[in-house]
């Protein structure tokens, strides 16, 4: 009988069955932007050793920056180092002991994510101003 | 005192054969992690700030930017602190995920040598441009 039953019964409460809560999306965020930024380092190794190498392969990297899809990368990459920067600050916090209560998670969600948001538009208004 | 009676009766010594349980370096870890991260946040917003200003520059102009000694010392510290971080970070999400015990030892080995030669191809690009451009 038991074994009959068995298979159909949910395991226990999992990933699956819950609609992720902000705080968990964000946690998640944290570790996929670290991952992307890590690979991140890979275009930035690309273009030093670019300029190191020649003129030419430096002109060629500025060329492919200045595209729409590297402008598309850029801002992808300014919004994932942003967003991990402020939720790394909010790690700090937690760290010490700060921001633990469940409404304090909360609250402090939508301070990282609009300080994140105020940043990257920063950086692409500082971006444009200058030239 | 009772706790550690109660611990040594049920815990056996193949644990300790077995190499299971804590590895007692979690703290440095944990702590390399942080003191990375204070340096990573300044030192790279002044690296995005920098980049901007020298959006439309030329080759010699960059490079004579960064052979300057403030900023060949502030690039190495950067890509130092940020590839660190970085290995710990990957580390942990390896450690967490990939529940295999092969594939695993080999993910790690292969991110610190991944990361470990992106550093060096850093190192080396900053350190070339700064004595060539210096000359």
């Amino acid at each position: 009988m038991s074994n009959q039953i068995a298979p159909k019964r949910p395991l226990s409460p999992h990933l699956q069955v819950y609609r992720l809560p902000l705080t968990a999306l964000m946690s998640i965020t944290h570790r996929l932007t670290g991952a992307a930024l890590a690979l991140g380092m890979l275009i930035v190794a690309g273009f030093f050793l670019a300029a190191a190498t020649s003129e030419e392969y430096y002109d060629m990297l500025m060329r492919a920056a200045d595209t729409v899809g590297g402008k598309a990368i850029l801002c992808l990459w300014s919004a994932a180092l942003y967003y991990h920067m402020c939720n790394g600050i909010r790690h700090m916090f937690w760290d010490t002991g700060m921001f633990l209560e469940k409404d304090q998670a909360n609250r402090t969600n939508y301070a990282v994510l609009m300080v994140a948001f105020m940043l990257v538009a920063g950086t692409w208004v500082y971006a444009y101003y200058v030239n | 005192m009772a706790g550690k009676k109660t611990k040594s009766k049920y815990i056996a010594p193949l644990k300790k054969a077995k190499g299971l349980g804590s590895a007692h370096e979690g703290v440095d870890h944990w702590m390399a992690q942080k003191i990375t991260a204070i340096i990573n946040a300044p030192i790279i917003l002044w690296f995005v700030f920098s980049m901007i200003n020298n959006i439309g520059k030329s080759h010699a102009e960059f490079t004579a930017w960064v052979a300057h000694p403030i900023h060949t010392i502030l690039l190495l510290v950067m890509v130092s602190s940020v590839l660190y971080h970085a290995k710990l970070g990957a580390q942990v999400i390896t450690e967490d995920y990939v529940s295999r015990k092969c594939l695993k030892l080999f993910k790690l080995i292969a991110q610190k040598i991944f990361f470990f030669v992106l550093g060096v191809a850093c190192v080396y690009s900053i350190l070339k441009i700064a004595f060539m451009a210096g000359i």
